[in-house]
């Protein structure tokens, strides 16, 4: 697998883009599903995710071909679904601030943060649960979190995805596991 | 909860994480079987492992390989050229071909700075000029690259003289005279030359079959 990605690369370093393609079509449902585990939202997921493998392409050069591609490819993708969940905040609170008296509607949409009534959440859908579960975790327990229990990596390579030692990321895998615990009290 | 070990919540963590010394593991076991709300705590974690890992795997929509590549900065010419290549080895056979004769034929023309030419007895040269001296008489076609040629006596047979000149003089040619100057005229000779060579070829397989 290493070896067929790696000749892709070599090509797409000669400007090849159709071998490009097939590197897309090889970890675009995984990449994706980062993604949307990150986001919580298909649009922004797809947009995140393109963005990623063409950040990926541009700089394709500065990529080592010694190490996984994958690694580097999800590391693009989890720091680009970090940055824009800090850059979302900010965004809905200008909003919020102009609407004024809409004010209401504006918070119910940026739910995640809140908690939820009881009962709309016993009315949700396993699949709808965890995901909302997952986006009420903060983005440095989320990232870990995702790549632990949703992609299934070892941890060594969630140290290099997130670019932070070993014991910082089972820090965080701890810690989220203790928040989504906390968060499923009354599951 | 005052009888727990300090430890044991980083133990149990250690234990999840699969990451674990069998000491430890033993430790972790006998403490849950005799403590009611570490064992709740660690029932907890489980399944909130549980709950994390049901979720169902997400596929990216049937467009995004498409959409991704439309969205990625047009590729440099040069993979394109390579590709077209790569795809048409005949025309590029054919084109590879038209451009080494063509250099060739040039640099033929350029590289042959030497004074030379075609060889018959009586011929007298002087310098760089071929002289066909007076009372003489050469038989046969004469070819003269680099220098000039007079005829003081007879030639019987075609004159060509590239880079050079024929000059006028009291001599008879009962052929034709042809000069040569740039590169242009040089490759339209050879080409005519060429055709002509082709036509005897044909003419005489005609007269085979007749």
């Amino acid at each position: 697998m290493d070896a067929l990605v790696n000749k892709r690369i070599a090509k797409v370093m000669k400007g090849d883009q159709n071998a490009f393609a097939e590197i897309v079509e090889l970890y675009q449902h995984q990449l994706y599903q980062i993604c949307y585990r990150m986001l919580g939202n298909k649009h922004e997921a797809e947009d995140i995710a393109q963005e990623a493998f063409m950040r990926a392409y541009v700089n394709i050069h500065t990529f080592d071909q010694k190490r996984k591609f994958s690694t580097w490819l999800y590391r693009i993708a989890t720091n680009l679904c970090i940055d824009r969940i800090r850059k979302k905040k900010p965004d809905y609170h200008l909003d919020a601030e102009v609407r004024g008296a809409e004010g209401l509607d504006m918070y119910s949409k940026i739910a995640n943060d809140d908690q939820l009534p009881e009962e709309e959440l016993m009315r949700m859908e396993v699949q709808e649960r965890v995901q909302y579960e997952i986006s009420r975790l903060p983005d440095k327990y989320r990232a870990a979190i995702v790549l632990k229990y949703i992609e299934e990596l070892p941890l060594a390579e969630i140290s290099e995805i997130l670019d932070l030692p070993l014991g910082t990321v089972k820090t965080r895998i701890h810690r989220g596991r203790e928040a989504l615990r906390k968060q499923l009290s009354n599951l | 909860m005052k009888a727990c070990p300090e430890n044991i919540v980083h133990v149990m963590n250690d234990y999840l994480d699969g990451d674990i010394s069998s000491k430890d593991e033993a430790t972790l076991k006998a403490h849950l079987k005799s403590c009611s709300d570490c064992q709740k705590l660690y029932h907890e974690l489980s399944k909130t492992i549980a709950f994390v890992q049901s979720a169902s795997h997400i596929q990216a929509p049937s467009d995004f390989v498409q959409k991704t590549m439309a969205r990625l900065p047009k590729e440099k010419k040069q993979a394109n050229v390579q590709r077209w290549f790569k795809q048409h080895p005949l025309l590029t056979a054919v084109a590879l071909f038209c451009i080494m004769t063509s250099a060739m034929l040039f640099s033929n023309f350029n590289n042959e700075q030497q004074f030379s030419f075609t060889k018959q007895p009586n011929l007298v040269v002087e310098g760089e000029t071929v002289v066909v001296p007076e009372g003489e008489t050469v038989t046969g076609d004469l070819t003269v690259r680099n220098g000039d040629l007079r005829v003081e006596g007879e030639l019987h047979g075609d004159v060509t003289i590239v880079n050079g000149q024929y000059m006028a003089s009291s001599g008879v040619i009962t052929g034709e005279i042809e000069e040569i100057d740039k590169a242009f005229e040089w490759l339209w000779y050879t080409i005519k030359s060429g055709i002509k060579e082709a036509a005897s070829i044909f003419d005489n397989s005609s007269v085979q079959t007749e």
